[in-house]
């Protein structure tokens, strides 16, 4: 191994005169911590590192070791149900209840396994040899840089994760001993036999998404907001409720409450899909806002990896990422300690060319070994002052094919989740009403694209009514906006602490959605029939519509499609007794 | 471990705060820097840059008056540590912590790093415990619990000391008034004498003076120690809560202050300037000191923060209130119309936020209604304001009957729930709250179930 000794130490910054070969982002053990480290730079013996811990104590003469890899994090059967900090170092072993710097004691876990494998089978990159047993069964999978016959095979049974496990021994007669786990950089997003097109939505239980902006499996979604609009909170109720099989939660310079809470709440809650605890399917990473900025701009490419390497298992990842501004923002403080030329309020000039690399490893794709699998990501997004033309919402905004803006007006007047209807988009929707359609709803499309006009209309209406009062418009257009109202009370509002309706089916979306629509369409009715707009808005059962998704929950949806029925009853009566008075 | 170091004549160059010396010993990054020149108490720096014969040092008081000669320096081992120990309570400090009150240097039980470690978050407890402020816009709408870090957003001649100090003489959990350990931290940030002094009689007279320390850079003295007095201050909170098991409300006052001292020396460092010239590590930097609010598992203290900003311009898109509001959870928005108006506390409800309100109240925790009220007292009030912007276009007499109900709703609210004479019990404050409801249209009350406007409204009562 190379070895370099300490000239320059500044921040987390650092120059190291080398006395062998170091190559470009080769990863580093630093000092007799062994503080882990990434080059940077390199100009004839000169090697610029940056450093991922506390650099406090370092001065120059001190070592610096090349670890002749890139930054690499070790993937296996560890990592569910876990907390990692921005390297992947697991955080709940620590015994301190501060962080220390430095490489901790890499300590061993066991797993019992079964095989899927025999000697002498030939195996493919990727493949998967064997599956642990307990609590969760996962693949153990070929690295993608290993294929061969298998040449010796220990019992099956329970093995350390370190153990030799099999010997593939390759054309070329390499041998390549396998254990439960193996390294991958983080900076290279892992291979795949092939990227496939958009095939179903990744359901996320959040109505406004589902039906309106729907994300696709393997899609990307942006979710920008000023403070307090329900980043975090969106993030955390699709983590805990969409229908992805595994989570990968990556908290990049935000709050040590928020991890915490997820560890606290996630353990006690159900998948409905599997009846296990959701902590069982998630992997929480966490550099919060205290701990080194550069293993923050880290974490963002740890977490990614993570996922890719569960979609390799044949399995459908959601990486939720709050927030990729604090990651851009460590690019930035970095780039700066190397005196790079700053662009667009301070940014790299390379900034949009790296939030393109990484919301390009989000796809549906089949794996080396063939196996369909797929990573979604959800970035967050925090704009200064909430103001979306700041360079890293403008530039995620090319990248990602789902943008669900987060509005401070509907935030402040508590309407959640804040996603502004008409500031936010979805681009696979004709795609995806196949599956709807699949899945028994021929309508989605026509009733999305109702409710988007109606929204459309309100914003409209309501400039109008500021103009000149809301009982100076006609009739038609005042049943528009009650309608829009409720909609909007009815449909798009959905309080994720509500046991109710924090999650919502889609079959329960299409049944309310159902309900609405048709109490649009007895409204357009019966004012055309000269029913007065007030009569209306003085429904009785208006108020019930409005707290539709409290008032029916998942066991409700029979009582819900009956309620069509009762609201023709209401408007019957209503054109009876306006009939008799007209 | 290394003794300490003297360096004469090391000097080679002086710039705004910063220090180049000769490296005429071994010493690491960071490390603690005592700056001797005259007859003068020493002056605190640490290691900001070392290369094989130089080093770079950042001198924490002004360096006005050093000269290349006759500037000695004084090397440490370690970096900035503060001897903490249990008579720390009842004592003022200056910024860092050197007692200024006349009395004996504290006994230390401990030598803490003044920058914290972070907090591994596996380890933190969730904050949960309610506690009662007596101020309704809080306690109802915002709820305070402990170890949370909630700022209050102001705005220069706004009555956030005084509210500061009510919340500092008040807050405790419920029906345990007086039983438990709890201390106050006060950290006055480049503040005025009286605002300070103020705060001391405060606490005096509710007989707290004893449980109370107070870390002061007062408004006159050096910008760079502004940015220690925090750091001191919540290591000495740090001890108070996690080593000695007390409950400690920080308050920190005014944190535009710490942030313009911030920028300062930004500046002189030639770093580039980011949002309005302040650097764009300033989130980061922010966030090493909220971040050291919070629970432990398995230590029975807590630590919760209450800072206090001016915003500038009063302008809560301001990068200080902005990035503050990125990292803590909430913030209560002090108002000048409210102000004008004559209503105490001035809280401006809608942008203000409690995040971690909903683990600390509910069922279980406060009442069973108290969520649910809360929203619906949000959402009529965001209607109110609006019915009050078409009023003021369109004149009253053109609005339609209900929105007639809420622009009335709005000046009852802000009247007789925003406004309050003395403190409330959280009772008072959630019957106050039902209170204004009434007169509005059940029907348009979406945030309350059927059971709960039966169970705290009534009958409709028909015009
Ligand atoms: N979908 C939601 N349902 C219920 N409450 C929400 C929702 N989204 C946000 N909130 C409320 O708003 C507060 C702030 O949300 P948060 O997600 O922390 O904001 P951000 O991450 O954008 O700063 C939360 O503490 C919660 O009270
Ligand atoms: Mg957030």
């Amino acid at each position: 191994m190379s070895e370099a000794r300490i000239t320059w130490v500044g921040g987390p910054v650092l120059k190291a005169c080398a006395t062998g070969p170091f190559s470009i982002f080769e990863a580093l053990a630093v000092g007799e911590r062994r503080l882990l480290g990434e080059v940077i730079q390199l100009r004839g013996d000169e090697l610029v590192a940056q450093v991922y811990e506390d650099t406090t104590g370092l001065e120059p003469g001190v070592t610096v070791v090349g670890l002749e890899r890139p930054l690499s994090v070790t993937l296996g059967p560890n990592l569910l149900g876990g907390i990692f900090d921005g390297l992947l170092r697991p955080l709940s072993r620590a015994t301190d209840y501060q962080i220390q710097p430095g490489a901790a004691e890499r300590s061993v876990a066991r797993h019992r396994l079964e095989f899927a494998v025999r000697n002498g089978d030939v195996l493919s990159a990727g493949a998967v040899f064997a599956r642990t047993v307990a609590p969760r069964p996962q693949s153990l999978l070929v690295p993608p840089w290993a294929s061969g016959r298998v040449e010796a095979l220990v019992e099956p049974g329970e093995h350390r994760d370190d153990e030799t496990l099999l010997v593939l021994v390759d054309d070329a007669g390499h041998r390549h001993e396998l254990t439960m786990q193996h390294d991958w950089p983080v900076r290279r997003s892992r291979p795949v036999r092939e990227r496939l097109g958009v095939n179903a939505p990744m359901i996320t239980g959040q109505r406004i998404l589902d039906t309106l902006f729907p994300v696709a499996r393997g899609g990307r979604a942006a979710l920008p907001g000023g403070f307090g609009t329900g980043k975090t909170v969106l993030q955390e109720a699709l983590a805990k409720w969409c229908d992805a099989d595994v989570i990968v939660y990556v908290g990049c310079g935000e709050r040590g409450n928020e991890m915490a809470e997820v560890l606290d709440e996630f353990p006690q809650l159900e998948d409905p899909r599997s009846g296990r605890p959701l902590a069982e399917r998630t992997v929480i990473i966490a550099n919060t806002s205290n701990m080194p900025v550069a293993a923050r701009e880290a974490s963002i490419y740890t977490a990614i990896t993570v996922a890719e390497y569960f979609r390799d298992q044949g399995l459908n990842v959601a990486l939720m990422a709050d927030s990729t501004s604090r990651w851009a923002e460590a690019l930035r403080e970095v780039s700066g300690r190397l005196g790079e030329l700053p662009g667009e309020a301070g940014y790299p000039a390379y900034l949009s060319s790296r939030l393109a690399e990484f919301y390009e490893r989000a796809a549906r794709v089949t794996s080396l070994a063939g196996a369909e699998g797929s990573v979604t990501i959800i970035g967050a997004i925090s704009p200064p002052s909430g103001d979306f033309s700041e360079p890293v919402t403008l530039h995620t905004k090319r990248y990602v094919r789902c943008f669900w803006a987060l509005d401070r007006q509907r935030a402040q007047a508590r309407f959640y989740p804040a996603i502004h209807p008409l500031q936010s988009y979805g681009s696979d929707v004709q795609e995806l009403a196949d599956w709807w359609k699949r899945s028994g709803n021929p309508d989605w499309l026509v009733q999305r694209q109702r409710v988007l006009e109606l929204l459309e209309a309100q914003a409209h209406l309501e400039r109008m009514a500021r103009i000149v009062g809301r009982d100076a418009l006609p009739a038609q257009q005042q049943v528009r906006l009650l309608c829009a109202d409720l909609v909007n009370e009815g449909f798009l509002r959905q309080s994720s602490f509500s046991k109710v309706d924090r999650f919502c089916s889609p079959a329960r979306q299409v049944a309310m959605l159902s309900v609405l629509l048709h109490f649009a369409d007895r409204a357009d009715a019966a004012v055309a029939a000269g029913v007065p707009p007030a009569r209306l808005a003085a429904l009785p059962m208006l108020r019930q519509l409005q707290r539709l998704g409290e008032e029916f929950s998942e066991d409700d949806l029979l009582r819900l499609r009956q309620l069509p029925r009762q609201i023709d009853y209401e408007f019957d009566q209503l054109q009876t007794v306006a009939s008799h008075a007209g | 471990m290394q003794a300490d170091l003297l360096l004469e004549n090391a000097v080679t160059r002086i710039e705004g705060p910063l220090l180049f010396a000769r490296r005429e010993a071994r010493v690491g990054l960071n490390s603690a820097v005592e700056v001797l020149a005259g007859a003068g108490a020493p002056r605190l720096g640490r290691v900001a840059a070392l290369d094989e014969t130089s080093m770079v040092i950042e001198v924490l008081e002004s360096t006005s008056g050093l000269a290349l000669r006759g500037t000695r320096i004084r090397l440490h081992p370690e970096p900035l540590l503060f001897g903490v120990g249990p008579h720390l309570l009842g004592r003022v400090f200056d910024s860092v912590g050197r007692p200024l009150d006349g009395g004996p240097p504290v006994a230390a039980r401990s030598r803490r790093r003044i920058e914290g470690l972070a907090i591994n978050p596996a380890w933190r407890a969730l904050p949960r415990d309610f506690i009662e402020t007596g101020i309704a816009t809080i306690d109802v709408m915002n709820s305070l619990v402990r170890g949370q870090k909630l700022p209050l957003f102001s705005a220069g001649g706004l009555p956030h000391d005084r509210l500061a100090a009510e919340i500092a003489q008040r807050a405790r959990l419920r029906g345990t008034q007086g039983e438990e350990s709890f201390a106050v931290v006060f950290a006055g940030i480049g503040v005025p004498h009286d605002t300070a002094e103020q705060f001391r009689l405060a606490m005096e007279s509710s007989g707290a003076l004893g449980h109370t320390a107070m870390f002061l850079n007062l408004a006159d003295e050096p910008g760079m120690q502004r940015l220690l007095a925090p750091r001191y201050a919540l290591t000495a909170a740090e001890y108070l809560a996690f080593e000695e098991g007390r409950h400690v409300l920080v308050i920190l006052t005014d944190m535009t202050n710490y942030c313009e001292a911030l920028r300062e020396v930004s500046a002189s460092h030639g770093e580039i300037p980011g949002r309005k010239g302040y650097p764009g590590y300033m989130y980061s930097d922010l966030a090493s000191l909220y971040e050291r609010a919070g629970c432990i598992r398995g230590r029975p203290g807590t630590l919760t923060q209450l800072p206090i900003l001016t915003m500038p311009g009063d302008d809560i898109g301001h990068p200080i209130p902005d990035l503050t509001g990125y990292i803590t959870e909430g913030q209560i928005v002090l108002d000048r119309e409210l102000d004008r108006r004559g209503i105490y506390p001035p809280v401006r409800v809608l942008p203000s936020l409690s995040r971690l309100m909903d683990a600390g109240i509910g069922e279980g925790f406060t009442d069973p209604d108290h969520p649910a009220l809360a929203h619906q007292l949000f959402a009529a009030y965001a209607r109110a304001l609006r019915v009050r912007v078409l009023a003021s276009v369109m004149g009253e007499q053109g609005l339609p009957e209900s929105d007639r109900k809420f622009l009335a709703f709005g000046e009852r609210f802000e009247r007789q729930f925003v406004h309050q004479a003395n403190a409330r019990t959280l009772e008072e404050s959630l019957e106050a709250g039902w209170n204004v409801l009434q007169g509005l249209p059940h029907g348009e009350l979406t945030r309350l179930s059927n059971a709960q406007i039966g169970r705290h409204l009534g009958a409709e009562a028909h015009a």
